[in-house]
C-alpha cells in the first residue's frame, strides 16, 4: 500500500517536472535571445515541411467534410422545406468548429508526430548535443522555427480547410441537389458575421496550432533517446494533442460563444 | 534551385492561406465596409417588438433599404423605441410612411418593413416614423382567440 502511493507520488512528481520543462523548453526557444538573419531560411524550411506538405491531406479532407455536410444538411433541412438554410449550416459549422478542429487533429497527426520523430531521433544520434558541442544552441537552431512554422502554418491551413469545405458543400448543394444558388449565398452571407465566427475560428486555430507544435516538440526533446522511446514519444505526441485539442476547443467556445 | 523552390511553395501557402481569410470575409461572412458609414437615421416606436434584433433588415417591398441599428425603450412612453439606418440613396420615403415588424417565413427571422405613404415631405436624419404596427406575438392571439371562443 505505502509502495503503491510511493509509485503514485513520484509519478505526480515526474508528470509536474516534465510540464515545467515543456515551459522551459518554450522559454528558452522563444524568448532566448532572437537572431531573425539566421533564423528565416530555417523558418523557411519548417514552413515548408510542416505547412505545404500538410495542404494536400487539409485540401482532401476539407473538400470531402464539406461534401458530407451539404448532403446531410440537405437531407435534413429539406423535410422542413428550408433547404437554402444548408448554406448557412455548412458554412458556421465549418468555420465556428470543424475547420480549426480537424485541421488541428490531422495536423497533429500528419506534422506534429513527423516534428516528434524526427527530434526524437536527432536527440537518440546524439545530434543535439553534437550542435552544442560546436557551440550552436539547438534551441534555436532546431527547436524555435518548428514552433514557429507550427503557430504560423496552423491558421493558414484552417482558413484554407474552411474555404474548401464551404465550396464542397456548394458543389453538393447547388450543383447536384439543386439548392437555388442566390438564396445558398445570401442566406450564409446573412448568418456569417465576420467578427465573430471568422476571427473566432482562427484565434481557436492559433491556440490549436500553438499547443499541438508546442507538445510536439516538447515530446521530441523528452523522449527516451531509443527507437522505442521515440515510438511511444510520437504516440504521445498524437494522444496528448488530440486530447488538448477537444478539452480546449470546449472551453473556448464556452468562452466565445456561451455567454448568455 | 532547390532553397528556391522552397521559398516559392512556402509564400504561396501564405499567399493561399490569406487568400483564403479575405474569400471568408467577402463571399461568406458578407462582410461589407462601405455600407457601414452611409445612411441616415430614422427612429420608430412599437409597443412590442417581438425578438427583433440589431442589424435585422429594413425592407420595402421585400427590397432591402437599411438595418436596424440599435433597440431601446423609452422611458416616458414605455415603448420600444428602434433606431434604424437607411441607406443615403433611399431618399424618397414621405413622412406618413408606415413600418411594420414582419417575421420571413414560418419561423425565420423579424424584420421591418416600411410601406410608403402618400405625403410629398420626405423622412430625414433623426425624424420618427408615427404609424407603426407591432410584431405579431402568437401568444396573444391565441389569447384573443380563447377570448373570443368563450365569449361566443
Amino acid at each position: 500500500m505505502i509502495q503503491f502511493l510511493q509509485r503514485l507520488g513520484a509519478k505526480a512528481v515526474s508528470r509536474i517536472a516534465a510540464v515545467g520543462r515543456a515551459g522551459q523548453l518554450l522559454s528558452q526557444s522563444l524568448i532566448a535571445k532572437p537572431a531573425p538573419m539566421t533564423m528565416l531560411p530555417l523558418l523557411v524550411r519548417q514552413l515548408y515541411f510542416i505547412g505545404v506538405l500538410s495542404l494536400v491531406i487539409i485540401i482532401v479532407s476539407g473538400l470531402f467534410i464539406g461534401m458530407v455536410l451539404g448532403l446531410q444538411g440537405y437531407t435534413i433541412l429539406v423535410d422542413y422545406g428550408s433547404e437554402q438554410a444548408v448554406g448557412q449550416m455548412v458554412a458556421l459549422s465549418l468555420v465556428r468548429e470543424l475547420a480549426p478542429v480537424v485541421t488541428a487533429l490531422l495536423f497533429a497527426g500528419r506534422a506534429g508526430s513527423a516534428v516528434t520523430a524526427e527530434i526524437g531521433l536527432m536527440k537518440a544520434t546524439e545530434q543535439l548535443a553534437s550542435y552544442e558541442m560546436i557551440g550552436v544552441d539547438p534551441m534555436r537552431r532546431i527547436i524555435a522555427p518548428r514552433l514557429w512554422a507550427g503557430f504560423i502554418s496552423m491558421p493558414l491551413l484552417s482558413m484554407i480547410f474552411a474555404i474548401v469545405g464551404i465550396w464542397g458543400g456548394s458543389l453538393v448543394a447547388i450543383d447536384w441537389l439543386g439548392v437555388f444558388s442566390g438564396s445558398f449565398w445570401a442566406n450564409m452571407q446573412a448568418s456569417v458575421s465576420f467578427s465573430e465566427d471568422v476571427m473566432n475560428g482562427v484565434i481557436k486555430s492559433l491556440v490549436f496550432g500553438f499547443v499541438v507544435i508546442w507538445i510536439a516538440v516538447f515530446q521530441g526533446n523528452d523522449c527516451v533517446p531509443t527507437s522505442e522511446g521515440i515510438s511511444q514519444a510520437t504516440t504521445r505526441t498524437v494522444v496528448y494533442s488530440s486530447l488538448a485539442i477537444l478539452g480546449l476547443d470546449f472551453l473556448l467556445t464556452a468562452m466565445m460563444f456561451g455567454d448568455f | 534551385m532547390r532553397i528556391r523552390a522552397l521559398e516559392i511553395s512556402v509564400g504561396a501557402l501564405i499567399i493561399a492561406g490569406m487568400l483564403a481569410l479575405i474569400a471568408l470575409a467577402i463571399n461568406v461572412s458578407g462582410l461589407n465596409l462601405s455600407q457601414k458609414g452611409g445612411g441616415y437615421t430614422v427612429l420608430a416606436r412599437f409597443d412590442n417588438i417581438g425578438g427583433l434584433t440589431e442589424r435585422a433588415k429594413v425592407s420595402m417591398s421585400g427590397v432591402q433599404i437599411g438595418q436596424v441599428t440599435s433597440i431601446r425603450i423609452d422611458p416616458k412612453r414605455l415603448m420600444a423605441e428602434v433606431e434604424m439606418q437607411i441607406f443615403d440613396d433611399v431618399d424618397y420615403l414621405s413622412i406618413d410612411s408606415s413600418a411594420q415588424i414582419l417575421t420571413a417565413g414560418l419561423l425565420g427571422e423579424k424584420y421591418i418593413g416600411i410601406t410608403p405613404g402618400f405625403e410629398d415631405d420626405l423622412l430625414e436624419n433623426g425624424m420618427t416614423i408615427e404609424d407603426t404596427q407591432s410584431a405579431l406575438v402568437l401568444e396573444e392571439i391565441v389569447g384573443k382567440f380563447l377570448f373570443n371562443k368563450v365569449s361566443e
